[in-house]
Parts: C-alpha cells; sequence; structure tokens
C-alpha cells in the first residue's frame, strides 16, 4: 500500500466525534460530584445531610465550621466517609482509564488494568508478605509489596512479549501476560496452601476493600496516579491514531511501538498504585470504557476523559452499595462490580467478535 | 467468598451447637467400665478405662489436662497449645482425617466438630468418640468438664474443677464494681469488626458483670457473630474496647488507636482497649475464669476513672 494512499485514508476515517463535547464532559463532572455527594450523606449512620453539609463547608479553609456534629459523627464524615469516596473515585477513575488505554494500544476490547498480570502480580506480593511477616509488620508493607508484584509482573510480560521473535505484536505481548498471569498465580495458590491459615486476610485483599482506608491510603497513591493519568490523557490523540493499525500509524509518523509502550507503562504504574491499597476490584476498567465508548463516541479524545469521571462516579456508587445493603456488616467492593460487570463482560463477548 | 463462606460455616457451628450434655447420674467416685454415657451424639459405650484419648479439640485439652486426665492423652490436634507441652499432632479438629486418627489407636476420642461426620466415621472403626460441641453457656462447660471426669475415670478432679470455677466466678460477680448506667463495650473478634452479641457463650460471660453489648442492635441476622462497620462502631461509642485478635491479627491498643476516626471513642481516648487472649476467649474451658478476671478488672478501672 503506497502511503500517499494510506494519507488519504486516514484522512477518510471519521474519528468521530473527534472532539469531546462539552455537554458530556460536564455531565461525567456533575455525575462525579453527585455520585461524591451521596456517598458522603448516606451510610450506615444516619447523619443529617443539613449538619454534615455545614461540616464539608466548615472544612474549607476560611470557612467557619458551623454545624453541632457530635465528635463521633464527625469524625465519621471526615475521617471515613470523605477520604473513602474520594479513594473511590481515585481508584474507580483510575481503573475505568487504564482499562481504556489498554484497550487502544492493544486493540483489544476485552484488554482491562489487570491484562498484562499486574493483578496477579500484587495479589503475589501481597500473599508473600501476609504469609511470611510477621503480621504488624505485614500489614504495613502489603501496598509496597503489591505495588512491586505488579510493577515485576507487567514488566516481565513486557519482556517474554518483546522476546516473542520476529512476528512480536500486541497479540504476543497479551499472551505473555497471561503466561506471566498463570505463573504467578499458581506460586500465589503454592504459598497460600503452605500457609492456610492467612488465607482469610489473602481473599479479603482479593475481593478489594475500601474499608479500612483513612486519608494515608488516598496520599499514598495519589502522585503515582496522577502521572498516570496525566501521562494517558496526554496521548489520547496518538491513541486514536493507533486504532487504525500499526503499519498504518508508522506510515503517518505515529512511532506506535514506542505510544504503546509510554501508554502501557502509564497504565500498569497507576494500576499497580490503586491495586496496592485497594485490592482487586474487577471489571470496572472493563464496563466503564465501554459504556462510554457506545453512548459518547469512539474516539478516545472522548474516552479517556469520560471513563476517568464516570468511572470514579461508578465506584463511589458501588462502594456506597457495598456498605449499606447488608448494614453494617459490608459487602467486598469487589463482589459489587463483579455482579454487575461479568454480564455486561458476557456481552461484550458477543458483540466483540467482528471487531476482533 | 469464600472468606464468607467459611465465616458463615463457623457461625452456623456455633448456632448448631449448645445442646447440654446428658449423662446418668451415678454414686460419686470412680467410674465402672464398661460405662455407656449419653452425649450429643448418642449414646457412647467405655469398655474400657481409656488410656490413649485423641483430643481433636483444644477446649476438651484443656478440660482433660485441667481434671488430671492428661497422662492419659496420646494426642492433641494442631490447635491445642495449652497446657504447656501437650502432645501436640498435625491432626486437625476442623478437617480431621480419620485414618491418621485411628493411627493413633485411641481407645476415646474427643471432637468439637461433627461437620464432617467424624463421629460417624469413628463408630464405623469402633473407637469410642465423644463430641463437645461449642459451649452456649457456662452449664454447658460445666456439664462437659462433668462428662470428660466420668469417661477418664478422674470424677473427684472433675468435680474440683467445675466447683472452683463456680466459685471463682461468683466470686468475680458478686464483687464486681456496679455502674450506671451499664459500660457499653465492643468485642472484637478480628479486624474486619466481626463481634459476638449477647447470645454467645462469651456475650453471655461479659453479661454476668452487667456490661452492655454493642453488637447486640447490629445482628439482624441473628447468627450472635454479625460483622460491624467502622462507622457503628465509632457511633455506639463504646467505653470499652476488647480485642480478642491479638494473635491472629496482632491488634493492640496501639492500632486500634491508630484507625481512621477511632480516636473519637470513649475506649479509646480513655485507655480501655483491653487486649485479650483470642484462644482464651474463644474456648469454653476452665481459663474463661482468667478471663472473667481481665474484664472485671478493666471494669474497675473504668470505675475508678469515673
Amino acid at each position: 500500500m503506497a502511503v500517499a494512499e494510506l494519507r488519504e485514508r486516514l484522512t477518510a476515517v471519521p474519528l468521530r466525534p473527534a472532539r469531546l463535547r462539552i455537554g458530556w464532559l460536564s455531565a461525567g463532572v456533575a455525575c462525579l460530584i453527585a455520585a461524591a455527594f451521596l456517598g458522603v450523606f448516606i451510610g450506615p449512620v444516619g447523619i443529617d445531610p443539613a449538619q454534615a453539609l455545614r461540616k464539608l463547608v466548615g472544612l474549607l479553609p476560611f470557612v467557619p465550621d458551623t454545624s453541632h456534629l457530635s465528635a463521633q459523627h464527625a469524625a465519621i464524615l471526615t475521617q471515613l466517609r470523605l477520604p473513602r469516596v474520594v479513594l473511590a473515585a481515585i481508584v474507580g477513575g483510575t481503573l475505568s482509564i487504564s482499562g481504556a488505554a489498554y484497550q487502544g494500544a492493544f486493540r483489544n476490547p476485552l484488554a482491562d488494568p489487570y491484562l498484562l498480570g499486574a493483578a496477579a502480580g500484587a495479589g503475589l506480593g501481597a500473599t508473600i508478605v501476609i504469609a511470611y511477616t510477621p503480621a504488624g509488620i505485614g500489614s504495613d508493607l502489603m501496598p509496597i509489596a503489591a505495588f512491586a508484584g505488579a510493577l515485576v509482573a507487567v514488566a516481565l510480560a513486557y519482556a517474554v512479549g518483546r522476546a516473542g521473535g520476529p512476528g512480536r505484536t500486541a497479540t504476543t505481548l497479551v499472551l505473555a501476560g497471561i503466561a506471566v498471569m498463570s505463573f504467578f498465580t499458581a506460586v500465589q495458590t503454592f504459598v497460600l496452601q503452605r500457609r492456610s491459615d492467612q488465607i482469610r486476610e489473602v481473599y479479603g485483599w482479593i475481593l478489594g476493600r475500601l474499608a479500612t482506608v483513612g486519608w494515608s491510603d488516598v496520599l499514598l497513591v495519589l502522585p503515582y496516579v496522577a502521572v498516570g493519568t496525566a501521562t494517558i490523557l496526554a496521548h489520547r490523540r496518538l491513541l486514536d491514531v493507533l486504532a487504525l493499525g500499526d503499519d498504518e500509524a508508522e506510515a503517518v509518523g505515529v512511532p506506535a511501538r514506542r505510544v504503546r509502550l509510554i501508554v502501557v507503562v502509564a497504565a500498569s504504574l497507576s494500576t499497580a498504585a490503586v491495586v496496592a491499597v485497594s485490592g482487586l476490584i474487577g471489571f470496572v476498567g472493563l464496563i466503564v470504557p465501554h459504556i462510554v465508548r457506545l453512548v459518547a463516541g469512539t474516539s478516545y479524545r472522548v474516552i479517556l476523559p469520560l471513563s476517568l469521571c464516570f468511572g470514579g462516579a461508578f465506584l463511589i456508587l458501588a462502594d456506597l452499595l457495598g456498605r449499606t445493603v447488608i448494614s453494617p456488616a459490608e459487602l467486598p467492593i469487589g463482589v459489587i462490580t463483579a455482579f454487575f460487570g461479568a454480564p455486561f463482560f458476557a456481552l461484550v463477548l458477543r458483540t466483540s467478535r467482528k471487531m476482533l | 467468598m469464600r472468606r464468607l463462606l467459611g465465616f458463615l460455616v463457623c457461625c452456623l457451628l456455633f448456632a448448631a451447637c449448645g445442646k447440654t450434655s446428658l449423662v446418668e447420674p451415678t454414686a460419686a467416685g470412680t467410674s465402672t467400665f464398661p460405662l455407656t454415657v449419653t452425649v450429643e451424639n448418642g449414646s457412647i459405650t467405655i469398655p474400657k478405662k481409656p488410656v490413649r484419648i485423641v483430643s481433636l479439640s483444644p477446649t476438651a485439652t484443656e478440660m482433660l489436662f485441667a481434671i488430671g486426665a492428661g497422662p492419659q492423652v496420646v494426642a492433641v490436634d494442631d490447635q491445642s497449645n495449652y497446657p504447656p507441652g501437650v502432645p501436640r499432632t498435625k491432626l486437625s479438629g476442623f478437617e480431621p482425617n480419620v485414618e491418621a486418627i485411628a493411627a493413633y489407636k485411641p481407645d476415646l476420642v474427643v471432637f468439637a466438630d461433627d461437620s464432617h461426620k467424624l463421629g460417624d466415621s469413628l463408630k464405623a472403626l469402633a473407637i469410642p468418640a465423644i463430641l463437645q460441641s461449642p459451649a452456649k453457656q457456662l452449664n454447658d462447660a460445666y456439664a462437659q468438664t462433668d462428662v470428660l471426669g466420668r469417661v477418664t475415670d478422674n470424677r473427684a478432679d472433675a468435680a474440683r474443677v467445675v466447683d472452683q470455677m463456680r466459685r471463682d466466678i461468683a466470686s468475680l460477680v458478686a464483687h464486681a464494681p456496679k455502674l450506671s448506667p451499664a459500660p457499653t463495650y465492643y468485642h472484637e473478634l478480628s479486624n474486619e469488626y466481626y463481634s459476638a452479641t449477647s447470645s454467645t457463650f462469651i456475650g453471655k460471660v461479659y453479661a454476668l458483670l452487667g456490661l452492655k453489648n454493642i453488637a447486640d442492635a447490629a445482628d439482624k441476622a441473628g447468627t450472635g457473630y454479625p460483622q460491624l462497620s467502622p462507622e457503628y462502631i465509632i457511633e455506639s461509642n463504646p467505653s470499652l474496647i476488647f480485642l480478642a485478635d491479638t494473635k491472629c491479627c496482632s491488634q493492640t491498643a496501639e492500632t486500634v488507636a491508630k484507625r481512621p476516626g477511632w480516636d473519637k471513642i470513649d475506649a479509646v481516648t480513655s485507655g480501655h482497649v483491653i487486649a485479650l487472649d483470642d484462644d482464651v476467649v474463644s474456648r469454653w474451658g476452665p481459663r474463661i475464669v482468667d478471663f472473667l478476671r481481665t474484664v472485671e478488672r478493666a471494669v474497675k478501672a473504668l470505675k475508678q476513672a469515673a
């Protein structure tokens, strides 16, 4: 195919809608804010919304606190619900935008943030720490170990995928990810079998939890997530070009492999950070980008920012369900997202045959 | 999911158990063999005085050694860790391996969990086995001690142990400070905030000292072991927090104080977070008196602070 012909094809491809419409962006942000308010005001303990609102306003600098909440209610609001809602927004937004980034980088609609073994790596890291360190130290080390495990797994998958011979493509990388995932999962299962008394704690982590967080977890993930997300967003146009195929992208001067590497590293870094504090929350990175794609458009200039907003809103609401449905007990958030995510996954599988 | 399932199974076990063991009244002194006792798992005949006992229940192990039957015990399960020096093995009371148990050639097996039909399996091998499931109240614990005294021919010692327990508990209850309104407490079973209500064995022991359990109002499912949320616990603002997850989950007064929002709970601000021994409070043996003493000391401290 001649280059000129390719260029012609490229310009002919309607990247519709090329721009993110302001209406959709406002809808996304409004949705996120509405979900956040619901998340803060609703919980197992009834707190007067008017007083809660006063308390929240009072948190702003230079604004006096005019609320009459008890010390316990104030603590529930500012130290439990607020950080939890913020973390849910960060985790949901990050998983969604990372999922979208993976789907773009690999041109695979079934790609999710755990595609290259980030989940299995984080799981193994967390399991090893829980199983082989004194319990007190283990809980502190777990996020770090999970983060390290996720990065090692993705790096390994990338190394294996690149060594995949002359025919190395996005598919080779996905297959390498699956191999790494299986291996890490096997090691994790082995460790768990040896230390069966620790299984409960590990399973609690695997099911995902936002339960015991305070502000410290938010601060822990924020730098990684900010850098990762900003990098992904900066590559939104290049991802659109990548959607046409590696050769086509190269033909118009886009270094497809380098773009893919940068996007995948950014998405993996953010995923590893959120997985470290929240455990494995499944399907968010799959459902949200696909819903956005279905309703708002197929351009990554639309999908990426909207996934960030709607993903955050979705996880806040899922968490709200998780902590109120069987209140005062809590349902692991992974159960809720999978409950809605699994049927959706099946739907995508059915409709994606022609896209693949 | 497995985590939840495992816990539910435990809850069911606790809920299903607690029938008081019945023993035919006989004259005090020594037992005559063959001896037939009616226990939870039916009518069991023990042909001669057991000298090769296998205990698959940490509580039964503690009871057996307390009543002087220790020398007759050849093997205990992997969870039995008290008193020191018990013949601990890899046998499991929760995942029992019948062949491994039979390999010890036991002439009596004591177990606490029959979810794997262990009683039937041992019956087929003609090994006498006595089921002593988790006690629902102190009287169950006394009755189980009494049964062990009869079947191991240590009746006088068993009677003495039970008598001592009764007297110690009565004395602690009589001397416990009375506070009004009743102090509230939170009994933490795990760092996922599982708790035990007043309908459980341990809850009933707390109630002896007039304490009010914050978990009672939260147990909608009626399992006796509800999971609470941090929000609920902070709002309940208990005066006392008892940690029964110091071994399993390394919780201490310090780790509790560091949990977000918990520094607004009275028990935390005034230093009434009490670390317990997980093992003692999950069993229903003679050491329950030590537990009650710890609780009584905490109530005293609470009164002094008031």
